[in-house]
């Protein structure tokens, strides 16, 4: 079958000819019009609205977002906040990014149709700091929003004023964890925050509720907004609501972002047409679908199991070709959609180095708060790192998985998941190649394959 | 801090009207006085802690936790090589030996003569176009070793009309 049409809702405008950052170009293109119509509605019906959308957000844990905001205290008399998870930093993911620098007034209307909707009078977009043209193109699209009248005190004359600020983030990964973020935005170390008692929508920023969303989420509350919540909720499939913006890296042809209707395209589809089909000569031998973190899916091996449609249950079994992308789906088949970041491998690549590649990774981002996790993110990149430069003993895999079952369900945050399932799925997934790594190392490399420890 | 730049100086007062607490404008003036030094001094260290209201330790357990933060001078340009694995299965690592090569510089020192210093760092969020650079601000994408190397001499002809 061949893959769909994009659906391009968020990214509509990105890579346009001609579509420039500025106040005047979104105007032209109907910017701000759904925030006018918004600020003439009761605040209630707008958290309504995205309730019936059904929208979940886009970061990575996929919540109900308008669950989120029913959660938020707002008895409490305490200023709400509103802070925008721009931090984007699961490896594989690069969807804000295109959002924040070309189409910047957009997440800006997201925002203030947000904040009305839910009595908000301060919201920060933390940005993460290796975006720097970026926090500049958001200061100067606030200051134009602003001096239009679209933020600031009294906006558009209803009375009701929010101020919109930018905070830069300094390379940390962590603060992409919510409550890490809360604190890092306090002016703290990033330690992620225990829950309960510290769920954000009581006890946030400051110790006052806070809404914390990601940026592409924001985006689409402003479609929701504009063209209501039952009708978002016929785009894509139940429960998996709206379109989706999937970004592919490595071993494809094309890689790069591709917007569809949730649930719309498989894998297959993504990868071989979309994307174009693995390198010349090669073939594909992994894919992690939803950013490093989401465990990995083997080429070839097949899922099987009954899942339900509309009414019925039916039965499926599927090759990674087949998986619909979407949240429900990939959690099924063990995986996540995650972050919307889709990693691709061919057999090029070994996997020992690979997830070599992956540990180094998590051990450098661990805030180094819980002891499992600190400690368990480093030796699995000794380990990891030991196997490719020194010598590979084939008891190594199970010496892996070992570390990592002890990480995952012991620390306060999902960093301790996210760093466990990359070499638990990897052992299970690819478990003969790290037997055997030894023997593979002697051997000659495929050609051009790539250093990645 | 006497030798702050008056723009920075005012940038730092403006910034803190931003939060409700001081504290919270930790990371900003972090921010604005590396840029304005290049690095951030132990004196600095204890001036954004007195003109926050905190003890310098609060700012140095900052400096010492974010990766962008650091404490020595980098060289006239800061090449930053994503190190993670998007990047690296499309070649980074050859990128970042490249760079290395070009100015003879091992990872995290300055380069003899001043001009770089290369670093390997995590994820730059723009996978879709690996390997990707930074050099200082801006972002060089599908950087392959040729490409590296037009950098290289880039960087080395402006080193040279400094002198």
């Amino acid at each position: 079958m061949p893959a769909p049409e994009q659906h391009r809702l968020i990214f509509r405008h990105i890579d346009e000819a001609g579509y420039t950052p500025a106040l005047d170009c979104y105007v032209r293109n109907g910017g701000y019009e759904v925030l006018r119509k918004a600020l003439q509605r009761k605040p209630e019906e707008l958290v309504e609205e995205v309730k019936k959308s059904g929208l979940r957000g886009r970061g990575g844990a996929g919540f109900s977002c308008g669950l989120k905001w029913s959660l938020v205290d707002r008895k409490s008399g305490k200023p709400i906040y509103l802070v925008v998870n721009a931090d984007e930093s699961e490896p594989g993911t690069f969807k804000d990014r295109y959002i924040m620098h070309q189409d910047p007034h957009q997440l800006i209307e997201g925002i203030m149709i947000t904040c009305f909707a839910n009595k908000v009078e301060r919201a920060f977009i933390y940005i993460r700091g290796e975006f720097p043209d970026g926090a500049k193109i958001l200061e100067k699209a606030i200051a134009e929003a602003r001096a239009a009248g679209f933020a600031g005190p009294n906006v558009l004359g209803s009375g009701y004023g929010c101020e919109v600020y930018v905070h830069r983030g300094a390379g940390a990964y962590i603060c992409g964890e919510e409550t890490g973020l809360i604190e890092s935005l306090e002016g703290k170390r990033p330690y992620p925050r225990i829950k309960p008692p510290y769920f954000p929508a009581v006890l946030g920023l400051y110790q006052c509720p806070t809404i914390v969303n990601n940026v592409e989420t924001l985006c689409h509350v402003k479609h929701i907004a504009d063209m209501g919540g039952e009708a978002y909720a016929k785009i894509g499939t139940p429960n998996n609501t709206g379109t989706r913006i999937l970004c592919v890296s490595g071993h494809v042809q094309r890689p790069g972002y591709f917007e569809f209707e949730v649930g719309k395209v498989t894998m297959g589809q993504l990868l071989n047409e979309v994307c174009g089909g693995p390198l010349p000569g090669r073939t594909f031998k992994a894919v992690i679908p939803g950013g490093s973190s989401a465990k990995v899916l083997r080429f070839g091996e097949r899922y099987k199991g009954k899942r339900k449609v509309g009414a019925d249950m039916v039965e499926y079994d599927w090759g990674v070709e087949d998986i619909p992308m979407d949240f429900d789906c990939l959690a099924m088949i063990g995986s996540m959609g995650g972050s919307g970041g889709v990693i691709v491998m061919d057999d090029s690549v070994s996997m020992v180095e690979a997830l070599g590649n992956i540990n180094a990774f998590y051990s450098h981002e661990s805030c180094g708060q819980c002891t499992p996790c600190r400690e368990g993110s480093i030796w699995m990149k000794k380990i990891t790192a030991r196997m490719v430069h020194g010598a590979a003993r084939p008891e190594d895999g199970a010496l892996l998985k070992s570390v990592a079952d002890q990480i995952a369900g012991r620390t306060i945050c999902a960093f301790g998941e996210a760093c466990a399932w990359p070499t638990q799925s990897f052992i299970a997934k690819f478990g003969d190649e790290f037997r055997a790594y030894a023997q593979a190392k002697a051997a000659p490399r495929p050609a051009n394959a790539p250093e990645l420890v | 801090m006497t030798n702050l730049k008056p723009e920075t100086l005012s940038r730092i007062d403006e910034v803190i009207t931003h939060y409700p607490q001081r504290r919270s404008a930790s990371l900003p003036l972090l921010h604005l006085v590396q840029e304005d030094q290049g690095y951030i001094s132990a004196e600095a260290i204890e001036w954004i802690a007195a003109k926050l209201g905190l003890q310098p330790i609060n700012i140095y357990e900052l400096v010492t936790f974010y990766p962008m933060f650091r404490q020595k001078p980098v060289g006239r340009r800061h090449i930053k090589v994503c190190r993670t694995l998007s990047c690296a299965i499309m070649g980074g690592y050859r990128t970042c030996a490249e760079f290395q090569k070009q100015f003879g510089t091992g990872l995290g020192e300055v380069s003899p003569g001043g001009d770089v210093t290369v670093e390997f760092v995590e994820c730059l969020a723009s996978c879709g176009t690996a390997p990707v650079v930074m050099v200082d601000d801006e972002l060089h994408e599908k950087v392959d070793t040729a490409m590296a190397r037009q950098i290289c001499d880039r960087i080395k002809a402006e080193g040279a009309a400094a002198h």
